[in-house]
C-alpha cells in the first residue's frame, strides 16, 4: 500500500526517456508543429478578424488582442493533452514501449516522469508557436511577454498531470473522446479564453476560479496586453496544486494498473 | 550446484481469487539454461515478472545475483537482458537507433553502445538491415533484434519469455543456434516455453508449473527416465478403438487422446508383434520425449 502511494522519485534517469521522445519527435517534427500551430492559428485568425469585426472592443483592447492569450494557454493546454493521452496510451499500450524501458534497469517513476515532462515541454512548444504567430501579425509586441513562458510551462505541467490520470485508466484509445468532450471544451467556454469570465453567472465564475486554464488565462491575458498581472499567487498557487496534483494522482494511479 | 545467480523460494501471487503462483520455488546455476515450462495460464509469465522485480510477490524470497528482489530490483535488473514476448521494439526508430537508445536507459555511454552495435548485429544475423526500419523486418528478424537489444548492457543473464512463439522453422533453429552460442560463452539464460522439443534442446535444467504450482524440477534427461517408459508407440487409424482396448495387456499403460493411442512401455516387442499384420492401423514407435513427460504431469485437457 505504501508503495502505491509513495512520493513520485523524480531523478536524472528520467533524462534517456525524455531523449527518446525528443529523438522520435525530431522525425515527425515537421507535420508534428503544423498541427500545433495550424489549428490554433486558425481560430486566432478566423475569430479574431472574423468576429472582431463584428464586435465592439473587448475589456478595451481589439478582439484579436484579447483573443490571444485565450489561444496561446488553450494550445498549450490540447498539446499537453494530446501527448499525456493518445501518444502516451499508444507507448504504454500499443508499442508497449514502456514494458520495454522497465526491463532496462528503469523505474515506472522515470518513465512516467519522462512522460510527463515531454508532455509540458511539447505543449510549451505549442504555446510559443501562438506566441510567434501573433507577434508576426502584430497583435501583440508587448515587453511584458516574456512573463507569458513560466504560464505555458505551468499550464503544460497541470494537463500532462491530468493526460496522464485518464491515461492510467484507459482501457482503449475511444475513452479521451469523453475527457475531451465532457471536460476541456467545456472548460474553454468558462476559462475565458473567448469572452471574459465576467460574462459567465456568478456560479460559473466561481468554478473558473478553480479551473487551471482561467488560472492560466487570468495570469497569462494582462501580460499579453502589456501589463503584470493584477493577482499572480492564487492563479499560480492553482496552477501549481494541478500540476503537482495531477501528477501524483496519475502517479497512484499508474502503480496500481500496472501491479494488476 | 555451483554459485546460484537466481533463487525463488515460496513464491506467491494472487489476482483477487485467482492464484496465479502458488508456491513456486527453483535455482539457476550460473551458465546453465533453465527452462520454465507450463501450459498456457500455469503461472510462467507471472513468475517471470515477480523475478524481475516489476511486480511485488505476496510471499516469498528471490535472490537475483545476489541481490534480494523486489528490493534492489534496479541493480539487478542493470546486470540481465529481458526479451519479451510480441518484440515491442521502437517502431520510429531504425534498427540501430533501437540499440542505441536502449543502451541509454542503461545509463550506458554512447560511445560503449556504439561499440557494441555491429557486433550486436552480426550475431543477430541483421548486418545488412542496420538502417532498416523495424515494419520492414520479418518475424523471425524482430525476435533476433530483440535479443540483440536484451544484450545492450553485456548482460550476465538473460531471460527470454517463448523465444521463438509464432516462428517458422527455419527462424526458431537459427535462434536456437544463437542461444547456444551465448550459453558457450557464458551467459546464464531462463527461458519460458511451452515447446518440449526446444525445452529437450536447450535446456540443460527445466521446472514444471501447472496452475502456479511447481510439479517438477530436473534435467530433461531425468525427468523422462523418471516419469516415462522407455518406448512409446503410436497407433492411429480406422481399427484403433478395438485395437485399444486389448492393447493394454501389452504395455504398462495406454492413453487415448482424440484420434490416437498411445502406448508406454519398457519392452515393446510383443506389443509392435501384435501390430505387424494390422493394415488398418498406422504406428509410430519412438523413445519417451519430455512431451510424454509434460502431458503426464500437467494432464491433457485443452487450456485456454
Amino acid at each position: 500500500m505504501s508503495a502505491l502511494l509513495a512520493i513520485p522519485s523524480i531523478t536524472p534517469r528520467l533524462l534517456p526517456v525524455l531523449r527518446r521522445h525528443f529523438l522520435v519527435w525530431r522525425k515527425l517534427a515537421a507535420p508534428s508543429l503544423l498541427a500545433n500551430v495550424a489549428d490554433p492559428l486558425i481560430t486566432l485568425v478566423a475569430f479574431g478578424y472574423g468576429l472582431g469585426r463584428l464586435l465592439p472592443e473587448v475589456d478595451g483592447v481589439p478582439y484579436i488582442t484579447f483573443l490571444a492569450a485565450g489561444s496561446i494557454c488553450m494550445s498549450t493546454m490540447m498539446a499537453a493533452s494530446f501527448e499525456s493521452l493518445y501518444s502516451a496510451f499508444s507507448r504504454m499500450h500499443v508499442q508497449r514501449t514502456w514494458e520495454s524501458q522497465m526491463h532496462a534497469p528503469l523505474l515506472l517513476d522515470d518513465v512516467m516522469a519522462g512522460e510527463w515532462l515531454w508532455a509540458a515541454l511539447k505543449a510549451c512548444l505549442s504555446g510559443l508557436a501562438i506566441i510567434g504567430v501573433a507577434l508576426a501579425l502584430g497583435v501583440t509586441h508587448a515587453p511584458t511577454l516574456p512573463g507569458v513562458l513560466p504560464v505555458v510551462l505551468l499550464t503544460g505541467l497541470a494537463f500532462a498531470g491530468l493526460g496522464l490520470c485518464f491515461n492510467a485508466l484507459a482501457r482503449s484509445y475511444d475513452f479521451f473522446s469523453y475527457y475531451f468532450t465532457l471536460v476541456l471544451t467545456p472548460m474553454t467556454f468558462v476559462s475565458g479564453v473567448f469572452f471574459p469570465v465576467s460574462q459567465l453567472p456568478e456560479a460559473l465564475q466561481w468554478l473558473a476560479m478553480a479551473l487551471p486554464l482561467a488560472a492560466a488565462v487570468e495570469l497569462a491575458r494582462p501580460m499579453v496586453l502589456g501589463e503584470w498581472p493584477p493577482t499572480i499567487l492564487r492563479p499560480t498557487l492553482v496552477l501549481l496544486a494541478y500540476a503537482l496534483g495531477s501528477f501524483y494522482l496519475a502517479m497512484v494511479l499508474t502503480r496500481r494498473r500496472f501491479a494488476a | 550446484m555451483s554459485e546460484p545467480v537466481l533463487q525463488v523460494e515460496g513464491l506467491r501471487k494472487s489476482f483477487g481469487a485467482h492464484r496465479a503462483v502458488d508456491g513456486v520455488h527453483f535455482r539457476v546455476a550460473r551458465g546453465e539454461c533453465f527452462g520454465l515450462l507450463g501450459p498456457n495460464g500455469a503461472g510462467k509469465s507471472t513468475t517471470l515478472k515477480l523475478v524481475l522485480g516489476l511486480m511485488v510477490p505476496d510471499a516469498g524470497e528471490i535472490e537475483l545475483l545476489g541481490l534480494p528482489v523486489p528490493a534492489r530490483a534496479r541493480e539487478a535488473r542493470a546486470r540481465v537482458g529481458v526479451v519479451p514476448q510480441n518484440d515491442p521494439l521502437d517502431p520510429d526508430f531504425t534498427v540501430a537507433e533501437n540499440l542505441q537508445v536502449f543502451g541509454r536507459y542503461f545509463g550506458q555511454k554512447d560511445a560503449v553502445t556504439r561499440a557494441r552495435i555491429d557486433p550486436l548485429l552480426e550475431f543477430a544475423q541483421l548486418g545488412a538491415k542496420r538502417d532498416a526500419r523495424i515494419q520492414e523486418l520479418s518475424g523471425g528478424m524482430k525476435r533476433r533484434l530483440t535479443i540483440a537489444r536484451a544484450l545492450v548492457n553485456s548482460p550476465e543473464v538473460l531471460f527470454l519469455d517463448e523465444p521463438t512463439t509464432g516462428l517458422d522453422p527455419q527462424a526458431r533453429h537459427l535462434i536456437w543456434e544463437r542461444l547456444k552460442r551465448l550459453l558457450a560463452q557464458g551467459t546464464t539464460i531462463v527461458l519460458t516455453t511451452h515447446f518440449m522439443d526446444e525445452a529437450e534442446r536447450l535446456c540443460d535444467r527445466l521446472a514444471i508449473i501447472d496452475h502456479g504450482r511447481p510439479i517438477a524440477e530436473a534435467s530433461p534427461l531425468a525427468l523422462i527416465r523418471r516419469e516415462i517408459e522407455p518406448h512409446v508407440v503410436e497407433v492411429f487409424g480406422p481399427g484403433r478403438a478395438g485395437w485399444a482396448s486389448q492393447a493394454s495387456a501389452l504395455a504398462d499403460r495406454v492413453e487415448t487422446v482424440g484420434e490416437t493411442s498411445f502406448a508406454y512401455c519398457t519392452d515393446p516387442g510383443p506389443l509392435l508383434a501384435s501390430l505387424q499384420a494390422r493394415t488398418d492401423l498406422r504406428t509410430l514407435h519412438r523413445p519417451g520425449n519430455l512431451e510424454d513427460v509434460f502431458l503426464k504431469l500437467t494432464g491433457r485437457d485443452l487450456r485456454d
